[in-house]
């Protein structure tokens, strides 16, 4: 398992570039043509925070195993402002840019494990998983 | 993992050196006398499977074959202490005799049977040396049962992943999605829906909306006992896709306890198309259908070649 | 990546031919609103065929496009949502409410001839309210 993918974000050319990447990772994992579209979407969404919050961060895609399962691992991290309120900014709905408040709602449902840790003044680091399903 | 086994036990032996070199000699003798009495020890082998009952499907011809190959097997992982080529082999021989109806306590059985014959011709080769014989069991002992280890993993785990590939084709079958007439689709839901069953469901729904250039959708939910909130959850996000795709659904058959759930979850059942059974569901389709006949038709004779 | 705005009889065609950035769709936004100006067309079709994923940039441009062409009095319908796209969407809890969608092209057209006639054959103008 040693494929990691390192993607830098900082441009808007990025967040498509790691979306296609992230759904080129999936496919190499096994995943349907319907849950790569997903993992591209959450990626899409979590990409264009980073962009949009802290104007530049990393994302690293890797594939993962957890017994006999395979699934993927999305890490993205940035140096930016930093979310003060996690649990509202988890709601669907808020908002602090005026959008529509669905990106990290949203990858949470689309993923299989969804983990944000965020400093204020220091950044924030999302960590999502997808497993395939059993054959 | 096997791997990892494997230089463990080469660690240990090296710290043992004396220890290590005597039991390798042992194992060299002993897998000199496997090679030599292939052929005798081979029909035996064969011979207590048959009698015991084993592999029934199976022609006595095949059972040789497959004994002989398992054979040669079994004396290059003893010779060599990997065990990939025996792994594989036994793999190849899950997936040619599995869909032959053989079951997991053949396959273990024929394996320690080959146990037993092995060891009985130890105990007669050395029977009057009983000092040495042990020595010599207790070298094969943990490489036998590593064989028989390997080889019955790899039967069950062959035998699982045909199940799972079974059942998978039985749920797609189970959930057909049904054209009535040109445009309008229904899909009956029957029985228990499971988170995974759900998505495969909508997933199938949808591209039958494409391939069939759907219009309207009835999901005739009557066979469905109950419905978690996950499930109400996916039902609404299955017709906001359909949507998406420019088909509209109407949910019909919903028994007033899923209504309820559907309420509890706070879906706006206004928001969605229900229509009490599944014959009311469809003549509500016939309507929106007939609705939008004339305009449809005028285009279609304009751009005839787009359509698939 | 520029997108492609055609003019067919009344209505404008845009055909998205890839994946598109956040600045492309903001770009085909202003340019359709512009035309949409211009050319006093009655209704605007954006062919989502090619799009990879709709996240919730995609569905807010294109929910814009909607409504500031209704302003002008155009009517919008998005045409070609994927299966996938369209899956991965509604779990992302984004729906396009408001905002028609169809199958395909033909369709969409379909749609558009069906609205124009619809408000041709109607007798008294709509009250303002009843829009949008
Ligand atoms: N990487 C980040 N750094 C700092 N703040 C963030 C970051 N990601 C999200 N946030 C905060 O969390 C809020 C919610 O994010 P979310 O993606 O759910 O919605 P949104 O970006 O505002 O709108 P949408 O994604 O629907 O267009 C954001 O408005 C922002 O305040
Ligand atoms: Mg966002």
């Amino acid at each position: 398992m040693g494929e990691e993918l390192r993607l830098s974000i900082a441009a808007d050319v990025d967040v498509v570039e790691a979306r296609q990447q992230g759904r080129a990772l999936a496919a190499v994992a096994g995943f349907s043509s319907g849950e790569q579209t997903v993992i591209a979407a959450a990626i899409s969404e979590i990409a264009r925070n980073i962009l949009m919050y802290a104007k530049k961060g990393e994302i690293t895609l890797s594939l993962v195993q957890n017994g006999d399962r395979q699934g993927v691992s999305i890490i993205a991290t940035d140096q930016g402002p930093g979310i003060p309120d996690i649990d509202r900014a988890m709601q669907y709905g808020y908002s602090t840019s005026h959008g529509v408040g669905a990106g990290l709602p949203g990858a949470k449902r689309l993923m299989d494990e969804f983990d944000v840790d965020s400093v204020v003044g220091r950044g924030t680091t999302i960590t999502m998983k997808k497993w395939r399903r059993a054959i | 993992m096997d791997n990892k086994k494997s230089m463990s036990v080469s660690t240990r032996a090296s710290d043992a050196t004396t220890l290590s070199e005597s039991s390798a000699g042992l194992l060299r003798e002993l897998v000199a006398h496997l090679r030599q009495n292939r052929t005798q020890l081979r029909e035996e082998w064969a011979r207590r499977i048959t009698r015991a009952e084993l592999l029934t499907a199976m022609t006595e011809e095949e059972i040789f074959a497959e004994a002989t190959a398992v054979y040669d097997n079994y004396v290059e992982a003893l010779e060599t202490g990997t065990f990939e080529a025996l792994q594989a082999y036994s793999r190849r021989l899950s997936e040619r005799i599995i869909p032959r109806g053989v079951e997991t306590d053949e396959v273990v059985g024929i394996v320690l049977l080959l146990r037993d014959v092995l060891a009985r011709s130890l105990f007669t080769k050395y029977q009057d040396n009983v000092e040495k014989l042990n020595r010599i069991l207790d070298s094969y002992e943990p490489a036998a049962n590593r064989i028989a280890n390997t080889v019955a993993v790899g039967f069950v785990e062959e035998r699982e992943r045909i199940i799972r590939q079974q059942q998978e084709a039985i749920r797609e079958l189970s959930t057909p999605v049904l054209q009535v007439r040109e445009r309008l689709l229904i899909l009956p839901i029957i029985g228990v829906i499971d988170p995974q069953r759900a998505r495969q469901l909508t997933e199938q729904l949808l591209r039958a909306i494409r391939a069939n250039r759907a219009k309207v959708v009835v999901i005739d939910v009557t066979g469905v006992a109950a419905m978690d909130s996950g499930v109400a959850n996916h039902l609404v996000q299955t017709v906001e896709a359909s949507r998406l795709l420019g088909a509209t659904v109407i949910v019909t058959g919903l028994s007033p306890e899923i209504a309820q759930t559907l309420v509890t979850i706070g879906v706006d059942l206004s928001e969605m198309a229900t229509v009490g059974d599944l014959q009311g569901g469809i003549e509500e389709a016939e309507r929106l259908l007939a609705d939008r006949a004339a305009p449809t038709t005028q285009v279609r004779e304009i751009a005839p070649e787009s359509q698939r | 990546m520029e997108v492609p705005i055609l003019r067919q009889g009344q209505y404008l065609i845009a055909s998205i031919q890839s994946a598109l950035t956040d600045a492309d769709l903001s770009h085909l936004r202003e340019a359709l609103i512009a035309q949409v100006g211009r050319s006093r067309c009655r209704g605007v079709i954006v062919d989502v065929t090619a799009l990879d994923v709709m996240d919730s940039f995609a569905v807010r441009t294109l929910r814009d496009i909607a409504h500031m062409a209704r302003l002008r009095g155009a009517e919008t319908v998005i045409v070609g949502i994927q299966p996938d796209v369209a899956f991965a969407m509604v779990q992302l809890g984004l729906t396009l409410k408001g905002v028609a969608t169809v199958l395909d092209l033909e369709e969409g057209l379909a749609f558009l001839n069906r609205r124009t006639e619809e408000r041709f054959l109607e007798t008294k103008p709509k009250r303002p309210s009843e829009r949008g």
